[in-house]
Formats: structure tokens, C-alpha cells, sequence
């Protein structure tokens, strides 16, 4: 579960302050499938960095799972990634040099998961999204959207608590887009909480529930 | 997970061999000068300390420099073994003559000395027997002779009994040396022994005035000692006036000599450190160079939940492994020209095993020290920008 409360982060460029998030309060519960969407510039980037545990809040807590997010040390920011948070990133993020299988080992390793049970999730996660016949390909002998699947198997492995994507099909052509969109279909109805951030009203209408963000403010939209 | 971290390390090495080799090329070319350098001068300064030694460490060299109208004799010699702390004393003068068979002849030189020599010097004789007192008393034309004048000059091994002349003077041959196998030089020896008195008379060049004699000393524990009565007896023959003779000991000879290969192989190695130092600055060049590129990587590493330490052992880990890679390289390499040096220079030269442990350790403290930099600065890269980083 996700409680942002007056949440603000700010920047300070030159002299001038910049609200990149103004007093944000949201929450996201447990096995929902939520979009945020908004412009460029809008805050989302800072806003799912927040999320993420990537960075912290200025202003107001930010709490996952219970757990409140702030004024943590960057080693406990880096733990609660490893452990809760499944990054799905627009351009992939996946390491060139390795393989499908061990871009998806990788989170496993960090969490010092033992060998034989690492290969049992990793080969779980990648049939999970229909790549295990590509696992010994490096990220360049596949298609986008094939390294969208494995990024989002590298998710799978890790057994977050939050599916974080960010602008998940901004690279892929519509149809493979769909097909990513449908594979956080099927994500959900397992039952995992999944955050979706676009700036792409049709890719943000596909979530059950939106939340805007304008100018660093968070508006909720209906869905 | 420092199994993954050497695993991932080994990967990145592989991954760019030319480069990786190229930053290696400091390492290896510094141990490869570091080992070689060493272990030559330990090779050069154990063979010549070895036959320093093998002259016998218990000896004295007189050298007369003023006789202050006194010349010494050869029948004055008996007066330094009248000293319980010495033990032998003989005489030795030298001349370089011509020695003929009936068929050959070559220039040899030619000691004339007193019985007591042989056992001075350590000699062993293959056939025969040394240079007596008698022979000496009644200027006997007898020689003793290396055993290259007796197998390249004459002809046989064994020749006692047979003659041999110098510079025309015949004279019987009582005794055949040892050959001194352990002599890495392959060219021969020839060198004969005669009565100090017959070779008074064989050359003109030569005076009845004994300049320089060996003097051994009883014990050999007690060389101080045997030292102190030598030149107290040479003081008073002399009028106290120490710099009429001078008295050197071949363990004296031995210690200077091991402290000029020591300072030798102290500079040599020195010069390689410099240049191992020097390969070390490339390794955290391009591990500086390497972090920068893989700053994606890095943002990525962290996003998936590596900490800083983990960042910081990968990065940490593959500069050890270039900077011990490049090690063994080296040491491989150094076996290997030393062997070729042995092949081509008829020498036998070992890889010190002293110097291939220090060169080790260098190269691993090198790895750390020049790795921890650009591993630090891996490490404490925010994610957010990392994974902006455009590669």
C-alpha cells in the first residue's frame, strides 16, 4: 500500500524554488492497477523516483507498505528496492553485456538468494512472459519489445510488492505496446499492485483508476 | 556474492581483451623487469660469493707496500705461526711463462709458493702429491699443475712423473689439481705451482722478497682475533706504521661484495617498483574510464537493489583481477626469459622465488590501491542521473 501525505520535493535551480511535487497526497492500495499520467515537466518523473525509493521526500511522508520512506540512508532506500519494488523502465534498462536469463537473475543475486532456487525463479519469470526459449540472447539479438518482456520478467523474478513502470511501451510500436499492456493485465489479475506512468490518455485509460499530476499537483480522475 | 562480483569481473575482462591487455601491459612489463632484474643479480652475486668462499673464509692476504729496508723473507714466515691464533702461512709470487711439451706449448702462469699453500687454498690434487718443505729447501725443479695443462698440453690426465717446461726449463711434474668443474667459464685453466725458490730463479723479474703471503687462521670462529695477532706482528716488523702492509680477509671481501649486489638488486628493483607504480596509475585509468562508461550500468545495478558495497566490491574485484592477471603474466614471462637468457648465455639462472612472492603482493596492493578510487567513486553515483546517463 502506497500513502503519499503532503508530499513535496523541491528543487532549488539558481535562486529560485522549484515545487517538482506540490503537496501530494495520495494512495495507492494493494492489488490495484493505477495510471499516472501528465505531461512532461509535470512531476511524474519525481513523483515515481519517490515511489521507487529512488529519491525521498522534502516535505511530508511518503509511506510503502506501512513503512515510512523518509530520512532513510541510502543503503535501507537500496534494500526496500531490492526487496518491494519491480522497475519497468520506457528504454528497458537492460545490461548489454548479459544474457536475458542473467539480466533477470540479477535482482536475485543482490538478494543473495541461493543458486538452484535463483535458477527456479528466474526460469519462472521468463516462461511467465513467454521468453524462455530466448534466454541465452544477449538484449540486441531481441526485439523491443521482446526486452520490454524480459525487463518485466526481471520484475517478476525479484517478487516485488509494487509493479513500477514508467512509460512501459514509449519505445514499442501499438500493437506490441498492447501486448505489454496485456501481460500488466494478467500481472493484476494475479493479484499484483501494478503503477503504470505515461503521458498517453489511451495507455493511461487501460488501468482501473488514474491520478493526474499537473504542475507538481496531484489530481485523482475517475475512471 | 563475491563469487558473482569475480564472475561479473571476469566477464567485463573478457568482454574487452585488447583493452584489458593493454592495461595489464603496465603490470606485466614492470614484474617481468622487477623478477628478471632480481633474480639475476641474486644468480651473478651468489656464483661469485660462492667462489669467494670456496677460497676458504678463514684466510688472510698480506700485501707488503714498504718493506722500510727490512725485506721480508721466506724464512722470516715461520715467525706468524709462532701465534696460537694462526695456523699456516705461505708465501705466494707469481710470473707468466711459456709451458712446452714436446709437441704444444702455452702461456700459463705460474706460482711460486711453499708447501703449506695447498692446504691454505684448499687445493685437491687428482694424481700426485703437493709441493713439499724439501722441495722448497732445495729448490727442486718440481711443478705441480692444473689438470687443463696436463690433459690439453700433454695429453693425458695422469702425467706424474713426466716433465714440462717453462720457459724452457724443464721440470719434473709431481702433482695433477683437481679440474674445478664448478667454474661456470668454460675456457681453461692453466696455472702451475713450484717451489717458491725455483721460481726466484726461473724469471729475473722475480725478487727473493716475499711481498704477498696467505696466512689461515686457527679457527675459524675467531678470525677477530687471528686478525689482531697478524697485525700486531706485522706492526712491530714494521715500525708501526700501518699503512706499510695492508691485510684483507676473505669474509671482509665476501660482506662488500654481497652489500654491492645488495644495493645493485635494492636500485634495480627499485626502478621496477617505479615502473609496477606506473601500471598501476594505467589500471585506475581505465577502471575510471570503464565506470564512466558504465555509468548505465551502474544506475541499472542500483534500480534492481545493489548496494553501495556491492557496487564497490564488482568494481574493486576486477581491478585486482587485471592488476594479478597481468601478475602471473609476468612472472610466466619472466621464467621465460630467464630461460632463454640461460639458453643464450650458457648460464644457469634460477627465478627467485623471493622476488616472484614481493611482486605478487605489489601487484595486489597496487590493484587496491588504484582500484578503490574509481570503485569509491562507482559506488556513490546517484542512481536517478545513472540511469538518465545516455550511452
Amino acid at each position: 500500500m502506497i500513502i503519499f501525505d503532503d508530499v513535496s520535493k523541491i528543487y532549488q535551480i539558481g535562486d529560485e524554488e522549484v515545487r517538482a511535487l506540490n503537496h501530494a497526497s495520495m494512495q495507492i492500495d494493494n492489488g490495484e492497477f493505477v495510471s499516472i499520467i501528465g505531461p512532461s515537466g509535470s512531476g511524474k518523473s519525481t513523483l515515481m523516483n519517490i515511489i521507487g525509493c529512488l529519491d525521498t521526500a522534502d516535505e511530508g511522508t511518503y509511506s510503502l507498505d506501512g513503512q515510512p520512506i523518509s530520512n532513510y540512508s541510502e543503503t535501507e532506500l537500496t534494500k526496500i528496492r531490492n526487496k518491494k519494488i519491480g522497475f519497468i523502465f520506457q528504454d528497458f534498462n537492460l545490461i548489454g553485456k548479459m544474457t536475458a536469463y542473467e539480466n533477470v537473475e540479477l535482482p536475485l543475486i543482490y538478494q543473495r538468494i541461493p543458486k538452484n532456487k535463483r535458477r527456479d525463479r528466474v526460469t519462472e519469470a521468463l516462461e511467465r512472459v513467454d521468453l524462455l526459449y530466448r534466454k541465452d540472447h544477449k538484449p540486441t539479438e531481441l526485439s523491443g519489445g521482446q526486452q520490454q518482456r524480459v525487463a518485466i520478467a526481471r520484475a517478476i523474478a525479484s517478487k516485488p510488492s509494487l509493479f513500477l513502470a514508467d512509460e512501459p511501451t514509449g519505445n514499442l510500436d501499438s500493437k506490441t505496446g498492447r501486448e505489454i499492456i496485456n501481460l500488466f493485465h494478467e500481472l493484476h489479475a494475479q493479484g499484483n499492485t501494478i503503477v503504470l506512468i505515461t503521458h498517453d490518455n489511451a495507455i493511461a485509460a487501460q488501468a482501473a483508476r488514474s491520478i493526474r499530476i499537473l504542475d507538481g499537483e496531484v489530481k485523482e480522475v475517475t475512471a | 556474492m563475491i563469487l558473482q562480483s569475480i564472475k561479473m569481473a571476469w566477464s567485463s575482462i573478457v568482454s574487452s581483451k585488447m583493452r584489458s591487455f593493454l592495461t595489464m601491459l603496465g603490470i606485466i612489463i614492470g614484474v617481468i623487469a622487477l623478477v628478471v632484474l632480481v633474480s639475476i643479480v641474486n644468480g651473478a652475486t651468489s656464483s661469485v660469493t660462492d667462489s669467494i668462499s670456496s677460497m676458504g673464509t678463514n684466510l688472510f692476504t698480506v700485501t707488503i707496500n714498504d718493506n722500510k729496508e727490512n725485506p721480508l723473507k721466506i724464512d722470516d714466515l715461520s715467525q706468524f705461526t709462532d701465534d696460537g691464533n694462526l695456523s699456516a702461512v705461505a708465501p705466494v709470487t707469481q710470473s707468466n711463462v711459456t709451458a712446452a711439451s714436446s709437441y704444444t706449448s702455452e702461456s700459463t702462469t705460474i706460482y711460486g709458493t711453499t708447501a703449506a699453500y695447498a692446504e691454505i687454498q684448499g687445493l685437491e690434487l687428482a694424481y700426485g702429491r703437493f709441493l713439499r718443505t724439501t722441495d722448497v729447501d732445495n729448490n727442486s725443479r718440481v711443478a705441480v699443475i692444473s689438470s687443463d695443462i696436463a690433459t690439453e698440453i700433454i695429453g693425458r690426465p695422469n702425467v706424474v712423473g713426466e716433465y714440462i717446461k717453462f720457459d724452457g726449463v724443464e721440470y719434473m711434474i709431481i702433482g695433477v689439481l683437481e679440474s674445478d668443474n664448478t667454474d661456470s667459464s668454460s675456457s681453461s685453466v692453466y696455472e702451475a705451482y713450484i717451489p717458491f725458490t725455483a721460481l726466484i730463479r726461473l724469471s729475473s723479474n722475480v725478487s727473493s722478497e716475499v711481498t704477498t703471503f696467505y696466512v689461515s687462521a686457527a679457527d675459524e670462529d675467531h678470525m677477530d682475533e687471528a686478525e689482531a695477532s697478524l697485525t700486531t706482528l706485522l706492526m712491530g716488523r714494521y715500525s708501526q706504521d700501518e699503512d706499510a702492509f695492508t691485510v684483507r680477509n676473505q669474509s671482509t671481501i665476501l660482506e662488500t661484495m654481497q652489500s654491492v649486489t645488495n644495493t645493485m638488486a635494492l636500485l634495480l628493483g627499485g626502478i621496477a617498483a617505479i615502473s609496477l607504480l606506473v601500471g598501476g596509475i594505467g589500471i585506475m585509468n581505465i577502471m575510471l574510464v570503464s565506470v564512466t562508461e558504465r555509468t548505465k550500468e551502474i544506475g541499472i545495478r542500483k534500480a534492481v537493489g545493489a548496494g553501495r558495497l556491492s557496487i564497490m566490491q564488482q568494481f574493486l574485484i576486477e581491478a585486482l583481477m587485471l592488476s594479478l592477471m597481468g601478475c602471473l603474466i609476468g612472472v610466466l614471462g619472466s621464467w621465460g626469459i630467464i630461460e632463454i637468457i640461460n639458453i643464450v648465455g650458457d648460464t644457469s639462472y634460477n627465478l627467485s622465488g623471493g622476488v616472484v612472492i614481493i611482486a605478487s603482493c605489489f601487484s595486489m596492493a597496487i590493484g587496491i590501491i588504484f582500484g578503490i578510487y574509481p570503485a569509491n567513486k562507482a559506488a556513490k553515483k546517484n542512481p536517478i542521473e545513472a540511469l538518465r546517463y545516455a550511452s
